[in-house]
Order: C-alpha cells, then sequence, then structure tokens
C-alpha cells in the first residue's frame, strides 16, 4: 500500500470539502423553557432553567452526571411536572402535558437504558411507533380488510423507509432482545422516527458505542436533521460529539443553567469547565 | 440455443444490446431483473429493461458519451449498474467495472488507466471516492450516481434519474439514436475491460471481445443445460468475471432471471428467499456455511443431532452415488429418501438450495470434506477451472464424473496443452484480445497462435480430467530437490475449518515452514465450548490451546504427504500463528482473496528469518490500514512451534533439523 499518495489525496479532500459550517442562523423557537424548577421532596432537580430550542436545530444539553439533564428531558416530554415554570411548544403555553399528548403534538425521544419491546422483531417495535397515527377501528383491523389493510400497508412503507435509512435491513424479523446494545439503540431511534415528529428528543444515543457506532449514530441523527428537517435535543456526554454536531449548547449542573451558547463558546467557558474538572463551588 | 450458422440471422444477437432486443421483442414480459425494495421483491421484465437502457444510454449520448468511451462502473450489484453497461455497449462504448471495495487509490489506477471520461457509482462511499479521484484525474469528466441518500449537497454528480430524463428528452428528438448506434456493434468489438488483480504488479486490463463472452456464455450453459427463466443471484463483484459471464452475459444469452440481494448482509437471507437454480459460490462461502451449519448443530438437541450424524454419514456414502447415477441398493435409496424428507431436505432449504440445479466452485482448490457435504446433500455442486482471460471456462467436471481432486474436463471447443516446464496452456474462443496498452504483457501472455499461458502447473490424469498443482511460479524446491508447491500445501491446511488462510515458505531452503491465519469463528467457537476466554483476535490467536489444535491439524496434513512419496519431504516441521488477519485492504491479498505471496515475504521478514533460524518466538510490527483509510500499528510477540516429520511411505531424506 503506497502511503504517501493516500495520505496526499486525503489533504486534498479535507482542503476542497467545504466544511460543515454548524453556523446555522435559525429563526423560529419551536420550544421554550421558561424558569422550570422541579424537585423531588427536598432534592432540587432542577432550578430556574429557561433556554430555547429553534426549529431545525440541534440543540445539545450537557452536564456531569446527576445534572438534571434527563428531568428536563422529562419535563419536555411530560413525564415529569415542574412546579414552577411555563414550557411553550409551537406557540402554545402547555400546563400539565401528559406524555401521549406530546407524542400527538409531534414529541417522540429515546431512552438511555432502551425501552424497546424485547420479545417483537425490528420491524414490529418500529411499527409500534406509528401507533398514534393508525386510524382505523378495532373492528377493521381486526378482518384486516379494506380501510386497515390500506394504512397497514402505508405505515410498513412507511417503516420500511426508516429501515433502509437505518440500514437495519438485516435485523428486520429478529426480536430486539437478541441484538446486540448499539443496534437496539438504532432500532429505538428508528422508531421515534416512525412518529415523524417535529421535535426529537434523545437520551444519551451515543452510550456505550466505540468510535465506529458514534460516527454511525452521528451521521444518522444529521441525516434525520438534514433530509427530514426534524429538530433535534440531545443529551450527550461524549464531548468530541458535542462538539461536532451540535448548534447551540446548554450546560446544567446541580441543577442550574451554566452556559448555553455555540460550542465554541461553551468550550471557553471557565464555568463550564469547572464543573466537569469538579472544582467545588 | 446453439450458435446459428451463417444464415445472416447472426448479426442480431452477437452484442449483447442486439441479445436484449431480440428478448425484449420476443418475450417483454418475461423476468429479467429482481431488486429488494423495502423489504419487497420486484421484477423488471425485459421490456422493461430495453426501455431503461435506451433512455439511458440516450442520456449518455447527450452527456456526450462518444462510440469507443469507456464507463466505469462501481458499487454492489445492482440492476441499474448492469443496465448501464448494456447502454453504454449500445453507444458502442466499453463498460469497466471495478471491485466495489476498492480504495480510492487502486480505483484511481484504473480510471487513468483506462482513460475513462464517465462513470457510475452506485452511493455516496463510491462517489466520495470518485470525486477524490476527479481532482487527480482530471478526465474524469461525468460521475452518476443510482442511490441518492447522502448526496443531496453534492455538487457535480448526476443522478441516474437525471440522464435517464436527458435520455426521453433525445429520444423524443431522435426516436431511433440508440437503435442505429446498436446496429453498428460488432462481435469483434471490443465489448469489456477486466482489469485482473494481479498477485504481482500492477492490475492488467483485459480486454473481451462480444464473441469472447458470447461463445462462453452458451459454452456453459449448453454443458450443463441451462434454461430461459433460471433464478439466479447475483452477489459476486461484479467486476470480476466470472459475475460477469453468469449474471451478465449468460442472462442475456440464455435469459436467466438475475436477482440482486438487498445488502451484503442479507445475502443469505435473499437466497433463501430466491431460492436460485443456477449457483456459484467461492470455495470460502461453501466453507464458511458448513462450518454455521455444524456449530449450529452442536448446539441443537440429543435426538436432533443424532439424527444429523446418522444421515450425514449415510449421506456421504449414498448422495454422490445418486448424484453421478451409479446404482444404489434399495434399502440405502429408501433411507436417503427418509433422510431428505427429515434432513437434507431442511437443510437445503435453510442454505437456500433447494431448487438448485448445477453449482459451481472455483477459484481455489476445494477441500474434499466440503465438496463431498454439498454433493452428499444432493446439491449438483462441481469445479470450474478458469480465468479472465478465457472468459472464465476452460474446464467443468462433466455430470457423473466429479472428483474432489480435479477441476474437470476442457468444455466445448477449449484445447488444452502441458508444456514441458509443466504450465497449462489453452486456446478457445473466448480468450481475451488483449490486455490494455499493454503489448508487453499481451505477448507474454499469449502466443502468436493463440494459446494462453495460464500460469498454473498442473497435469491430466488418466481419466482425462485436469488436475492443477500451483501456480507455476511458485513451485520450487527444497534445498534437498524435495518439490515445493506451497499452494497444495496451503490448500490442504484450508481445509480445516479452524484454519482460515495460510502461507507456505521452503523454496531454496530445508524444509517448510508456514504462517497460519485462524478462522475467527471456527476457533472462537471451539474456545468458547472449552470455557477459554478470549478478547480479541490476536488473542485468540495466541492462546496456547488454539496452538495446540492447530498443531494437531497440521500433523495430519504431514501424515497425508507424507502418503506421497514425492511430497514426504516437504512436510510442515515449523508454524507460528499470526496476530492478524491478512487482509486485502493491507495489500497482502488480492480483492480475490489470492495470498501475495512476494509482499508477505517482505513484509514479514523478521518473522520468516525466525522460523529459519531456530527461534522460539519472534516479535513483529506491521502498518495495517483500518477500514476507515487510517493507518495504525499492529505489534505481536508470536509462539514458534516445532512438528517431528512423519516417516514416509518413500523416501525419507534425512533433513538437517533446525537447531
Amino acid at each position: 500500500m503506497a502511503h504517501d499518495p493516500s495520505a496526499c489525496l486525503r489533504e486534498a479532500i479535507r482542503e476542497a470539502s467545504p466544511p460543515m459550517t454548524r453556523q446555522r442562523s435559525f429563526d423560529e423557537v419551536l420550544l421554550s423553557v421558561e424558569n422550570i424548577s422541579l424537585s423531588f421532596g427536598g432534592v432540587k432537580a432542577l432550578t430556574d432553567i429557561s433556554f430555547d430550542i429553534c426549529k431545525g436545530e440541534i440543540r445539545a444539553i450537557i452536564g456531569p452526571n446527576g445534572a438534571g439533564k434527563s428531568s428536563m428531558l422529562n419535563c419536555i416530554n411530560g413525564f415529569y411536572h415542574p412546579q414552577q415554570g411555563v414550557i411553550t411548544y409551537k406557540g402554545v403555553r402547555r400546563s400539565q402535558m401528559r406524555p401521549h399528548e406530546a407524542a400527538e403534538q409531534g414529541i417522540a425521544r429515546t431512552f438511555q437504558n432502551i425501552a424497546l419491546f424485547r420479545g417483537m422483531s425490528t420491524l414490529d417495535n418500529i411499527m409500534t411507533g406509528r401507533n398514534l397515527r393508525m386510524k382505523t377501528g378495532l373492528f377493521w383491523q381486526a378482518l384486516h380488510f379494506g380501510p386497515a389493510r390500506r394504512e397497514e400497508i402505508e405505515h410498513r412503507r412507511e417503516a420500511e423507509r426508516i429501515i433502509d435509512f437505518l440500514e437495519i435491513q438485516h435485523i428486520r424479523k429478529v426480536p430486539v432482545g437478541q441484538l446486540p446494545y448499539g443496534l437496539q439503540k438504532r432500532v429505538e431511534l428508528g422508531r421515534a422516527l416512525a412518529a415523524q415528529p417535529e421535535l426529537l428528543l434523545l437520551d444519551e444515543p451515543m452510550a456505550g458505542m466505540n468510535i465506529e457506532e458514534k460516527q454511525d449514530m452521528c451521521r444518522f441523527v444529521l441525516d434525520v436533521n438534514d433530509e427530514f428537517g426534524t429538530t433535534i435535543c440531545l443529551i450527550e456526554h461524549d464531548m468530541g460529539v458535542v462538539m461536532d454536531i451540535s448548534d447551540r449548547v446548554v450546560v446544567l449542573d446541580y441543577g442550574k443553567k451554566i452556559g448555553d451558547g455555540v460550542p465554541d463558546e461553551i468550550k471557553s467557558n471557565q464555568a463550564v469547565i469547572d464543573a466537569y474538572l469538579g472544582v467545588s463551588h | 440455443m446453439t450458435t446459428p450458422a451463417a444464415d445472416g440471422r447472426t448479426e442480431t444477437r452477437d452484442t449483447f444490446p442486439k441479445l436484449l432486443a431480440l428478448r425484449a421483442a420476443s418475450g417483454p414480459d418475461r423476468p429479467a431483473y429482481r431488486e429488494k425494495e423495502y423489504g419487497i421483491w420486484q421484477t423488471y421484465r425485459w421490456g422493461q429493461v430495453a426501455d431503461e437502457v435506451r433512455r439511458l444510454a440516450a442520456g449518455l449520448a447527450d452527456l456526450g458519451f462518444r462510440r469507443g468511451d469507456r464507463l466505469i462502473v462501481v458499487g454492489d450489484n445492482r440492476p441499474r449498474l448492469y443496465w448501464s453497461m448494456c447502454a453504454a455497449q449500445s453507444l458502442g462504448g466499453v463498460p469497466v467495472p471495478v471491485y466495489q471495495d476498492s480504495v480510492a487509490d487502486e480505483l484511481a489506477y484504473v480510471v487513468e488507466h483506462a482513460g475513462a471520461r464517465f462513470a457510475i457509482a452506485e452511493n455516496q462511499e463510491q462517489v466520495d471516492k470518485l470525486q477524490e479521484i476527479q481532482r487527480r484525474v482530471p478526465g474524469l469528466e461525468v460521475v452518476i450516481y443510482v442511490d441518492p441518500r447522502g448526496l443531496r449537497h453534492y455538487r457535480d454528480v448526476l443522478s441516474y434519474e437525471a440522464v435517464q430524463q436527458r435520455g426521453a428528452r433525445r429520444l423524443a428528438a431522435e426516436p431511433g439514436l440508440v437503435e442505429a448506434e446498436a446496429n453498428q456493434g460488432r462481435g469483434s468489438d471490443d465489448a469489456i475491460m477486466l482489469y485482473t488483480s494481479g498477485t504481482t504488479g500492477r492490475p492488467k486490463g483485459a480486454v473481451l471481445s462480444y464473441d469472447n463472452l458470447v461463445w462462453a456464455a452458451r459454452a456453459g450453459a449448453e454443458f450443463d443445460g441451462l434454461r430461459e427463466g433460471d433464478e439466479l443471484l447475483s452477489y459476486l463483484p461484479m467486476a470480476w468475471v466470472g459475475d460477469h459471464i453468469f449474471s451478465y452475459a449468460q442472462g442475456y444469452v440464455v435469459g436467466l432471471v438475475v436477482n440482486c440481494p438487498e445488502s451484503a448482509a442479507t445475502v443469505m437471507t435473499d437466497l433463501r428467499e430466491i431460492g436460485p437454480t443456477y449457483y456459484f459460490a467461492p470455495p470460502r462461502v461453501l466453507e464458511n456455511l458448513i462450518t454455521q451449519v455444524t456449530i449450529r448443530m452442536e448446539d441443537a438437541g440429543f435426538l436432533k443431532r443424532w439424527l444429523f450424524q446418522y444421515f450425514m454419514t449415510l449421506a456421504r456414502r449414498v448422495g454422490p452415488a445418486l448424484l453421478d447415477r451409479q446404482s444404489v441398493g434399495m434399502v440405502d435409496r429408501l433411507l436417503y429418501g427418509l433422510g431428505t424428507l427429515l434432513i437434507y431436505g431442511p437443510l437445503k432449504n435453510t442454505l437456500g438450495m433447494s431448487r438448485v440445479r448445477v453449482a459451481y466452485t472455483a477459484g481455489e482448490a476445494v477441500g474434499p470434506e466440503i465438496f463431498n457435504f454439498y454433493r452428499a446433500l444432493g446439491v449438483n455442486m462441481k469445479q470450474l477451472y478458469g480465468q479472465t482471460e478465457a472468459s472464465v471456462f476452460v474446464t467443468i467436471h462433466p455430470n457423473g464424473e466429479v472428483y474432489s481432486d480435479t477441476v474437470g474436463k476442457p468444455v466445448s471447443k477449449v484445447e488444452l496443452r502441458i508444456a514441458e516446464s509443466g504450465e497449462v496452456l489453452y486456446r478457445s474462443p473466448g480468450v481475451f484480445k488483449e490486455y490494455f496498452k499493454n503489448p508487453q504483457a499481451t505477448n507474454d501472455t499469449k502466443t502468436a497462435d493463440g494459446w494462453v499461458h495460464t500460469g498454473d502447473a498442473g497435469y491430466l490424469d488418466e481419466r482425462g480430467h485436469l488436475r492443477i498443482i500451483d501456480r507455476a511460479r511458485d513451485v520450487g524446491r527444497l534445498n534437498d530437490g524435495t518439490l515445493f508447491a506451497p499452494k497444495f500445501i496451503e490448500n490442504k491446511l484450508k481445509f480445516f475449518p479452524h484454519i482460515n488462510e495460510a502461507v507456505a515458505f521452503g523454496h531454496g531452503r530445508d524444509f517448510v515452514a508456514v504462517f497460519v491465519n485462524i478462522d475467527m469463528i471456527a476457533v472462537g467457537d471451539w474456545a468458547e465450548r472449552r470455557n477459554i476466554g478470549y478478547a480479541s483476535y490476536q488473542e485468540l490467536a495466541g492462546l496456547k490451546e488454539v496452538h495446540d489444535l492447530v498443531e494437531s491439524e497440521i500433523e495430519r496434513v504431514n501424515r497425508d504427504l507424507a502418503a506421497d512419496p514425492r511430497m514426504a519431504g516437504a512436510q510442515i516441521r515449523r508454524f507460528l500463528i499470526l496476530h492478524k488477519a491478512l487482509d486485502a485492504d493491507d495489500g497482502e491479498l488480492t480483492r480475490t482473496n489470492k495470498v501475495r505471496r512476494g509482499f508477505i515475504g517482505e513484509r514479514y521478514k523478521p518473522l520468516v528469518d525466525a522460523l529459519y533460524d531456530g527461534s522460539r518466538r519472534a516479535g513483529i510490527k506491521v502498518d495495517v490500514t483500518f477500514e476507515d483509510g487510517r493507518k495504525g500499528m499492529i505489534e505481536g510477540d508470536l509462539e514458534i512451534r516445532d512438528l517431528a516429520p512423519h516417516p514416509g511411505s518413500g523416501q525419507s531424506l534425512p533433513l538437517r533439523k533446525a537447531s
């Protein structure tokens, strides 16, 4: 293998390719949280958090363990109801929204520890993501005739499109419980995508993956954002991933917001550095 | 379809575009290609195919594709890529398919050497490589892609649909454009250029004419009675001459249905779903299938295992005889029939071979156990011997004469000759025209009266079958004069499922020593069943237990060698297990997985030296290329083991034992 020509070639492409400009501008705010405070008894999970997510952007929420990131996502999703503060989604103030209402409004999410139906196949799991769009009643579905059948074909087509997109054709019929972790995460992403959400919440989508798998996941996340225009809010620990793919970042620590801005600003923010290095404060 | 006599109608069947027109006219609704889209098999019929090809050809013409231009085709097996080859040929151009896993460097060489202005790629990965190359090779003007995923923001690429739209507009203005061009084609024209992945030096572009390919397609089809409508799964690289003959040439000549699998990972499932009637697999694939079956059988319950053992033993005895139509006793027949119901039928079904009428394997020697396994099940597995320069067919096993140690008898009009040196030469209507831009190599390979040097050493046995010993260049001698045929020894080693690859050294040495590559799956499974832990290939390859296992298998090879008086002196005396698998990306193997002996000898020189200077251990550091192109280094500290030779039945020459 000649080393030099290939290395030169690679340098040349890197120079010639347009850099992935992450300085994209967004005007429309899709979701905004104002002064959110959440406590469980004496434990203050979130204190006075405010930030917004613009339509079409990739927003990352980062912070050390226990900072309240998953709690924040759960608030957006409707699992938790904050004691104080207001969540405005698509211009409408929400109060005490239930998870299924959030889903109906176009919010879908993945879970840190995977919440797939272990006995069902990949295809079936992804089809369940279409559940909210299945309109025909029990009667027609039981007969599998007429409108129910047409609808099922349509849903199947969508599910197959997602399978194709995520390159998981070879595990279409495999029960997900048998799949390795990385593939399960991909299937879960597929299920979230099946709902055709406007806002996609990803809770640590790259956890437990090696470099290659992370690159694959990043590619999918970017493609979802690019191809479908889905707004993405993700919690992530891998700084490289965060810096590379997100448009803006929110940093939480001990339930408080200590940073909010573009990745470059956050990287040099002293408070953020302290939080990660564990300087007592 | 027999070759028609000179009755004026030959002109309508001598090129593939013309054959396509014929098929579309005589049977437009018969299936021609299949592809899985969104989980469902989509069928394209001959009429549709002709239409697609016509529009694409018109589009290419509109973009400036001229007679004699070359079209690089790179990607997995896709109907559209096959059609693009026919489109190029319709305009008098020459398609040049390239291995899809080539690195940019290899691809750049072919693009430049072939002087191609046009390229069609399957997907983003291939487009990336081509765009890289465009910066270096400005002659590459047009890059077309088939799968749009990920290409939305790319500049200077055209989609397949866009080209067809141009074509449709052009055809509206000049309806007979493509037909007129296609009718100018002649059988003697260049049909395709296939770059042979050399085991030494740069690849050479073998040019084959329509006559070559059509003859080969017909010869092969007649030999084994292929019929219109036979189903084939096309999963082998389009750049390989075998796929070109089976999927492309025979597709048009015989009217086969070419099924393209969904992805490399789904080939086994697709095989099962399609149930081809005509099948080809390289020996490695056949071996892997058996390994998988054996591994899964070990997990089965007692009854199933017992049934499997009993019936497979029966099958090995009775199956091949039944296939060869030899006489078999009544009881055996009944038992075999029961076996078909219980074991062979379901097993063939799982392997996707229920409907296979003829199956070929080629490329390397097949282990007799592997060969017999399939024939025992009733799959008519045969060997075929050939090369790119022959348009594939040189010899095939005739039905009823299938022996695992030969490669068959000459096909149709093939003439065979063995030179003084033992090299095999052949002459046939399938012999290539020339190596593109390389008259030197052409003259070295093809004599003035059309005989081709295969580069293989072999002989014809008493049954009239050809037996190949080794690459002529590689056959050497040990210092004591014993014949050293490295491939012969390596193949014996590779027959064991635990050994994936082997490299033998011995020419000009006192004794034979080998590098061994273990098979990760088979040995991994073996280790797991014995509760031996390992974390990586390197660790597995370093375990003492694994060395013991390999040693016992080499012992068996030695015993075999000892039984042959000519080979007794070539028994393996020392071996080591490589810490990393030999890989084409590192240049150690060709793209068709043949060992690059010279390169490996140089790269692993410290290990070779250690084998011959008596060291018990050896260290080695090698550069490797990871799949995404990054480079790294792998270090290993390897154990070297000695083996005592078996006393031969023939001469047992006293060799100086390594101190």
